[in-house]
């Protein structure tokens, strides 16, 4: 990876994997969403050390440490936060958030609103299967209301949380939603969403075959979004919330200028700082 | 006695006739309060009377109390004004000017009078409140705001700082300097309240002087550089100079000063500021831009420190290095969140799941705020642990005259720079075990060396692991990082030059520092001596170096300011203490005096005289 005596070779996919082996049910979708991150920052060649994969905690948060790039596993729900520190104090990093519906939706929640608000340059990476796997099974905001499950029997009664929508009445300035089972076109969303000035959401459709193993049939009805992306936010809301909720493509892309550091000029001494004390 | 706990009621305070005699104060000082309705512009006036102060070479220190009220409610302006620095307001006042009385009854326990103390209100006004008339201080009654309406567009407060400064024989020039140096309106407003400020000086010129009669102790030329300076700004400067370059944080009563000050400051140094949505995102923001290899902050107060400290486990065991400020104000819960208490030392100290070392610091004065905080950032840095610093809503609020703080570094300290390693180091492991547990950190960007920090138990090379041999080499890892640290002279100012052979110390933390000192003086005034140990590293715990603190002593007497005796419970479990140690704790958000101390520290050494005679 870091032949100095060729530096005209390629990066690919696999200068991007670790080599630690995923903690993963076998047929999980994230494998495949590990998959296209790589291929898109292959695409894109970035280097891997320029890359930073910052989560928090669940299945699909396990990713940074699979990634060859400077990874961050942090507590639960905090990953947007954690990317937004690094991203302001180290602008000329690429910095990818990833996790799952439990971590973004519900207890990141609100970090989750406000990274679309603000609109710092970051691509947050969402695999919802609607479901907690890590803890075995219980309901996440994206579960259906009547999805039985031991700690809500007979399912929770209370509609599932739109993250497509709430990102955009929010104020993200990309929405994109992908499906883990087609790794090429992911990677390509990934790609676009890096590439995409502004913060860049990328809601993956992941499959949970341990928990929700009726998550198999996705791949049956997914399909690409019939129209172009648009730049019209109540526009995309409108399909969003009317399509069938496995519209793949990029359904929103905005120009929003992103958020830029309060960062003067570094001429002013530290020191000079004492002036307004001094008697 | 296991411990010995002073619970003064209210009319307690005010007892300061039985406090030794004035004459066993360090120094001839001056306290002035500044009284009012929210509105009024009592803190403009104490702020222009303390810039004047200093202006005519004094020092002096000004301590902001109000009601919870956000606009509106009472204000008190509590100043008091020496030829020497000064780190505690005196026990009582001797001047107290009301701009109205609404509400400043509420102030009867903090503005304690005495019967030579001064009281001015406005004649229009109803008459002095009977818990002030009951000191049987002096009253006099002026039609204040008529005064100031027959200049038209002057200002009440102003016409007050006049009668004050006045009072003080604190000369015209450095009132009216003050006034112009923070006038920010037009012209025509400025003429008319200078108009104001002499009226009020003429008024006083025909009144009585303060403090029976005695004036203050004339005004030394001022040496060297002297700074005016809030124990939040000291903080948010000390920061800056330790490297911090990047802050992000919620807004939260008493820290919100310390932000505010760094967000321009900040700017014109190349770093930045950023407002989060929680204390959460705020923790984690700032652990995330650590990571990324700039040195970071926050500041808080205890609900968003209680907020944070899931994330702060996290720096511990990703081993970044984060300060934060908790600026104390009064608990639990929404609490007291305008006034002082030092009750957040339990939780710092003790307040994180599993076992997780971290640093924790507390300045010692308004003026050491800078240096603690300095000091926190470079620990923090260097072994790459969370710190966390006390400061509170008494130093952190109040504003003082002091002399600029030395740049000296401590040179005997180990480097306080973070370790980090250079690109393509073969078989890098981000969390090896080394001799002193610190371990070099790759910061992003540095290609061959990438790793994943990680708040999951790992092995050595970061990869996640249950197993019990990785959790035992990590655990004392982190431990042994803190633990064998060579801290220097820092983490305690003992004090014991005039004391030397006494077998007695009192020791104690924060903010209460300068009061204890000034009681400790008036203690050996009246022939009792006793050592000073004042913290500034409460944890690590240091066993070794409290034993050389401690050499010759046989009995400690621990202060402090909160309800549950925290820092002595804390020492008892941590420190072999001589003796049978006693406890002086009582909660904010009244600051503890020095005449109350003074008495107690007495009371403390004549109990145990038979046991010495005995010995």
């Amino acid at each position: 990876m870091n032949d100095a005596a060729s530096p005209v070779a390629l990066l690919t996919a696999a200068n991007y994997k670790s080599a630690t082996k995923p903690i993963w049910c076998p047929g999980c979708g994230d494998f495949t969403v590990l998959s296209a991150i790589t291929k898109a920052l292959a695409s894109l060649q970035l280097p891997p050390h320029e890359v930073a994969v910052v989560s928090g905690i669940g299945c699909s948060s396990r990713i940074p440490a699979y990634t060859a790039c400077y990874g961050f596993h942090g507590v639960h729900g905090r990953a947007l936060a954690a990317g937004t520190g690094l991203k302001v104090a180290r602008p000329d990093l690429t910095v990818l958030v990833t996790g799952g519906d439990g971590d973004g939706y519900s207890i990141g929640g609100n970090h989750f609103m406000h990274a679309c608000r603000r609109n710092v340059d970051l691509t947050y990476i969402v695999m919802d299967n609607h479901v907690y796997g890590m803890t075995k099974g219980q309901a996440s905001p994206t579960t259906e209301p009547d999805w039985d499950n031991k700690l809500s029997p007979g399912g929770t009664g209370i509609r599932s949380f739109h993250p497509l929508v709430i990102a955009l009445a929010a104020g993200a300035s990309f929405v994109a939603r992908a499906f883990a089972g087609d790794p090429n076109a992911t990677a390509n969303l990934i790609a676009q969403g890096i590439r995409h000035p502004g913060f860049a959401f990328i809601e993956v459709l992941s499959p949970c075959v341990t928990f929700r193993p009726e998550q198999r049939e996705w791949k049956q009805h997914v399909h690409a979004a019939p129209v172009a992306p648009t730049d019209d936010a109540a526009r995309a809301a409108r399909r969003i919330m009317t399509d069938d909720g496995f519209n793949i493509g990029v359904l929103y892309a905005g120009n929003r200028t992103p958020y830029a550091a309060h960062c003067g000029n570094t001429a002013h001494s530290v020191a000079g700082l004492e002036a307004e004390f001094e008697l | 006695m296991t411990i010995h706990a002073l619970m003064p009621r209210q009319a307690d305070t005010g007892a300061a006739a039985q406090a030794p005699p004035r004459a066993a104060a360090p120094s001839g000082s001056v306290s002035i309060a500044i009284a009012g309705s929210g509105g009024s512009g009592v803190m403009t006036a104490g702020a222009l009377l303390l810039d004047a102060a200093a202006r005519a070479g004094l020092y002096g220190l000004m301590v902001r109390s109000s009601g919870p009220q956000i606009r509106g409610g009472e204000a008190a302006a509590l100043l008091r004004l020496a030829p020497a620095p000064l780190d505690a307001l005196d026990d009582s006042f001797d001047l107290l000017l009301a701009m109205d009385w609404q509400n400043v009854n509420r102030f009867a326990d903090e503005i304690v009078l005495r019967a030579t103390s001064l009281v001015i209100g406005d004649s229009d006004e109803a008459t002095i409140p009977e818990v002030f008339a009951s000191s049987g201080a002096r009253f006099l009654a002026l039609p204040l705001k008529k005064m100031a309406k027959a200049i038209p567009g002057s200002w009440a407060n102003m016409l007050t700082l006049g009668l004050a400064g006045g009072l003080l024989r604190i000369p015209e020039s450095a009132l009216e300097a003050a006034l112009r140096a923070s006038w920010k309106r037009d012209d025509a407003g400025l003429q008319a309240n200078l108009a104001a400020l002499r009226t009020g000086l003429a008024e006083a010129a025909k009144i009585e002087g303060v403090g029976g009669g005695a004036a203050l102790p004339a005004a030394k030329p001022a040496s060297g550089r002297r700074w005016l300076i809030s124990g939040n700004e000291a903080a948010g400067y000390g920061a800056i100079r330790a490297g911090v370059r990047f802050v992000a944080a919620y807004p939260i009563t008493p820290a919100t000063e310390l932000l505010e000050w760094m967000a321009p400051a900040l700017a014109k140094v190349g770093g930045t500021l950023l407002q989060a949505e929680d204390e959460l995102a705020s923790v984690n923001m700032i652990i995330g831009a650590s990571y990324g290899g700039v040195p970071s902050l926050t500041a808080t107060a205890g609900p968003g420190l209680a907020l944070m400290t899931e994330a702060i486990g996290l720096a511990v065991c990703a081993e970044v290095p984060i300060v934060i400020v908790d600026v104390m104000r009064g608990g639990p819960s929404t609490g007291i969140p305008a006034k002082s208490e030092q009750g957040d030392l339990s939780f710092a100290v003790s307040g994180l799941h599993g076992d997780a070392p971290r640093l924790v610091l507390a300045p010692t004065s308004i003026a050491d705020c800078l240096a603690t905080t300095q000091w926190a950032v470079q620990l923090a840095e260097a072994l790459q642990a969370p710190a966390i610093v006390l400061s509170d809503q008494f130093m952190g609020q109040s504003r003082a005259i002091i002399d600029r703080p030395p740049d000296a570094e401590d040179h005997a300290a180990p480097t306080t720079a973070r370790l980090t390693v250079a690109a393509n180091v073969p078989d890098y492991k981000r969390y090896r075990d080394t001799g002193s547990g610190v371990s070099p950190m790759a910061i992003p960007g540095t290609p061959g060396v990438v790793y994943t920090a990680d708040g999951l138990e790992h092995n050595e090379a970061g990869i996640p692991s249950s197993q019990a041999r990785d959790h035992l080499l990590q655990l004392d890892k982190r431990a042994r990082k803190l633990a064998s640290y060579h801290y220097g002279s820092r983490w305690a100012d003992i004090e014991d030059a005039a004391t030397q052979g006494s077998d007695a110390a009192v020791i104690t933390f924060g903010s209460v520092t300068g009061t204890v000192r000034e009681a400790v003086a008036r203690a050996a005034a009246m022939g009792v001596h006793v050592r000073l140990i004042a913290l500034r590293l409460l944890a690590p715990a240091l066993p070794e170096l409290f034993a050389q603190a401690l050499n010759g002593v046989r009995q400690v007497f621990v202060v402090e300011q909160n309800h549950g005796a925290q820092l002595y419970r804390y020492l008892r479990a941590m420190i072999d203490l001589p003796g049978r140690p006693a406890s002086f704790h009582r909660p904010g958000p009244l600051p503890l005096r020095p005449a109350e101390l003074t008495a107690a520290i007495v009371e403390w050494q004549r109990a145990r005289t038979p046991e010495k005679e005995l010995a």
